[in-house]
């Protein structure tokens, strides 16, 4: 009994000391507590499908950062990922009658399979050669998908796919998990030792080549690691909108996740995890005017980027918290004195 | 069958040759990836469809009149949106990319997304072969011509051009030079959005006028410019005539070929970038660091 009550203390006392003491990190824990309990109180299907498709376009446009936001390699063919998941999820379910637990990790690990085969001649670009080249993938296998109608289903797309389980309650707890999941484990890789390599290559890359690392690998784990993120979004969007068409190798599709993430502030994960949940309400709200709907999405986009350049979370991320100059730890804004070594913070 | 494939291959590739020598430009001296410069491309050729079917003005007027304001609104809205955030290379690029949709919104709005025809300036046309050359093709392929010659003939002969070039170089030592490097930008724009709507005023005859025109000449301008070689003239110009070709032959020779056309002519661009990483006629520059 005392062992417990003295594990409890300090589990209490870590979480004021690492979690209350930042706003930044009680805002990430309101998120999750809020997303985690919403159905408590309301169970409106409109606003379930809302959140389950922001879930699943947060993953994708947290890949997307993990990949282009983190080691530089601008891809413009996100939705190649994406699709190519989307489209093996729904040929695997519908001919092999595969379930969706089966079905979304092959479709992610067939995206895994499309960021080698890209990523192998693309290695050898850089920067905007790079980034242009990227965008003709999924215009490539969307023709293809065009070309082979009896196979692919043409322009209408697989349909008829397994819901992702019986009810949207359930949908919701899946997805909303697995964004939460996948999102933390996004963040950790990004903390770690290839994170850090990651992040050194964007800045440069010779340096890392001259330290003795092989940074063609480690591109390549991060196009791996990033289709399969992808992957994992384009399959349970796919069993989630229970079907796969030629909308999801669009290139508007590899433009919208651009937008999140660097709207919501590239180099972070959690960037463009809060743009998704921020800008596809928005986009939801402006269903009042259809025909305005786009049109004042790319007005927000275009204004808000005026103010603040680097994206919006990080924005507001320095105006609540500041970097201690000493010791270069994080602390309120409102601190006079850093927390840990005790700088005076101006 | 062969002429046919001739002529779509020089019409289409001169009007990506015009549009990707526009992007390349502004990408060298301003560092701007423009997803909106086909955008502009579209607005001129809507520019000439409400001249010539709603205002009822000559065709020959339209088509230069709708330079004019097109480019205007390439100025004000690179003065407006992407000029205050020159610094952020990644706010730039979706600074574009709203761009592109907004104007592509705002066309949907006000003419709706009907497919819409443009009147030929010159009518008629004429046998070769037993094959019909109208002659509005002969005259887009001849402006475009024109028009490139003079884009060369301004970045290599007058000392604008020299400006854009050494800036393109290095932007830094251009301006210790005494060039406003800003204001050689601004230019640039101009003459960028100016060329594509240039393009979009020859090509509005030929092609059908609608909100969604402007995603496959952008991909397309995109490869071209990555073929060709970034920041290379001739580059772009060969490789324009090349991407139009296998496009041209995939359409005429494959049944389905309207479906694959661009997945041919990207596949060709990726195939020459295994061998050659800079383009055909780029130059491999030393690590930017």
């Amino acid at each position: 009994m005392g062992l417990l009550s003295f594990y409890l203390r300090k589990l209490y006392t870590v979480f004021r000391g690492e979690v209350l003491v930042l706003p930044s990190r009680v805002i990430v824990l309101l998120f999750f507590l809020f997303l985690l309990l919403l159905p408590i109180v309301t169970q409106d299907p409109y606003l379930l499908r809302i959140l389950i498709l922001a879930s699943i376009f947060a993953i994708f446009a947290a890949s997307w950062d993990l990949l282009s936001g983190f080691t530089g390699q601008m891809n413009f063919g996100h939705a190649l990922f994406f699709g190519v998941a989307a489209y093996t999820a729904a040929l695997l379910n519908l001919h092999a009658r595969l379930p969706p637990w089966g079905s979304i990790p092959l479709g992610a690990l067939a995206a895994v399979l499309a960021g080698l085969i890209i990523g192998i001649p693309c290695l050898r670009l850089r920067g905007t050669y790079l980034a242009l080249t990227t965008l003709a993938f999924p215009v490539i296998l969307s023709g293809i998908v065009f070309a082979i109608p009896q196979v692919t289903g043409g322009e209408l797309g697989l349909s008829g796919l397994d819901r992702l389980s019986g009810s949207r309650l359930t949908d919701y707890y899946i997805t909303v998990s697995l964004m939460l999941g996948l999102g933390a484990i996004m963040w950790k890789i990004t903390q770690s030792n290839t994170g850090l390599i990651f992040h050194a290559i964007r800045e440069d890359e010779l340096a890392v080549r001259t330290a003795g690392i092989n940074t063609t690998r480690y591109k390549l784990l991060a196009f791996c690691l990033s289709g399969f993120f992808a992957g994992i979004s384009g399959g349970l969007y796919a069993h989630f909108m229970r079907i796969a068409g030629p909308a999801n190798l669009e290139v508007t599709m590899s433009f919208t996740v651009v937008i999140w993430a660097i709207f919501g502030g590239v180099v972070t994960i959690y960037g463009p995890i809060g743009a998704v949940f921020i800008l596809f309400p928005l986009l939801e709200l402006f269903h009042f005017w259809p025909k305005l709907r786009m049109l004042m999405f790319a007005l927000v986009i275009l204004l808000i980027l005026l103010y603040m350049p680097d994206g919006l979370l990080p924005w507001i991320r320095d105006k609540i918290e500041t970097e201690c100059p000493r010791c270069k730890i994080r602390n309120v804004a409102t601190r006079k004195a850093c927390r840990a070594c005790t700088a005076q913070l101006d | 069958m062969l002429l046919d494939i001739l002529i779509s291959t020089l019409i289409n590739g001169s009007a990506y040759a015009l549009l990707a020598v526009g992007f390349s430009l502004i990408f060298g001296v301003a560092r701007i990836v423009n997803i909106a410069h086909t955008a502009f491309y579209m607005l001129a050729a809507y520019c000439i469809y409400y001249g010539t079917q709603k205002l009822g003005l000559e065709p020959v007027l339209c088509m230069l009149a709708a330079v004019i304001p097109v480019t205007l609104i390439g100025l004000l809205s690179y003065r407006f949106f992407i000029d205050p955030i020159r610094e952020h290379e990644g706010a730039v690029l979706i600074a574009t990319i709203a761009l592109a949709m907004a104007i592509q919104e705002i066309m949907l709005l006000l003419f709706t997304g009907d497919f819409l025809g443009v009147p030929s300036l010159v009518e008629g046309y004429r046998l070769v072969f037993g094959v019909k050359i109208a002659y509005q093709q002969l005259l887009t392929f001849g402006v475009a011509l024109v028009v490139l010659l003079a884009v060369w003939v301004l970045l290599l002969k007058t000392r604008l051009g020299l400006a854009i070039r050494s800036t393109a170089q290095d932007r830094e030592v251009a301006n210790l030079m005494g060039m406003n490097e800003s204001r050689v930008a601004m230019i640039t724009m101009g003459v960028s959005v100016g060329l594509a709507a240039f393009t979009g005023a020859v090509v509005a005859p030929l092609a059908i006028v609608n909100p969604f025109m402007w995603m496959h000449p952008l991909i397309m301008m995109m490869a071209v410019v990555v073929l060709g070689g970034m920041g290379s003239i001739k580059g772009s110009f060969i490789g324009a005539y090349i991407l139009g070709f296998a496009e041209a032959l995939v359409v005429f020779l494959i049944p389905m070929g309207a479906y694959l056309k661009g997945s041919v002519a990207l596949s060709i661009m990726i195939l020459v970038l295994l061998i050659r990483p800079e383009g055909l006629f780029g130059i491999a520059f030393e690590e930017e660091r």
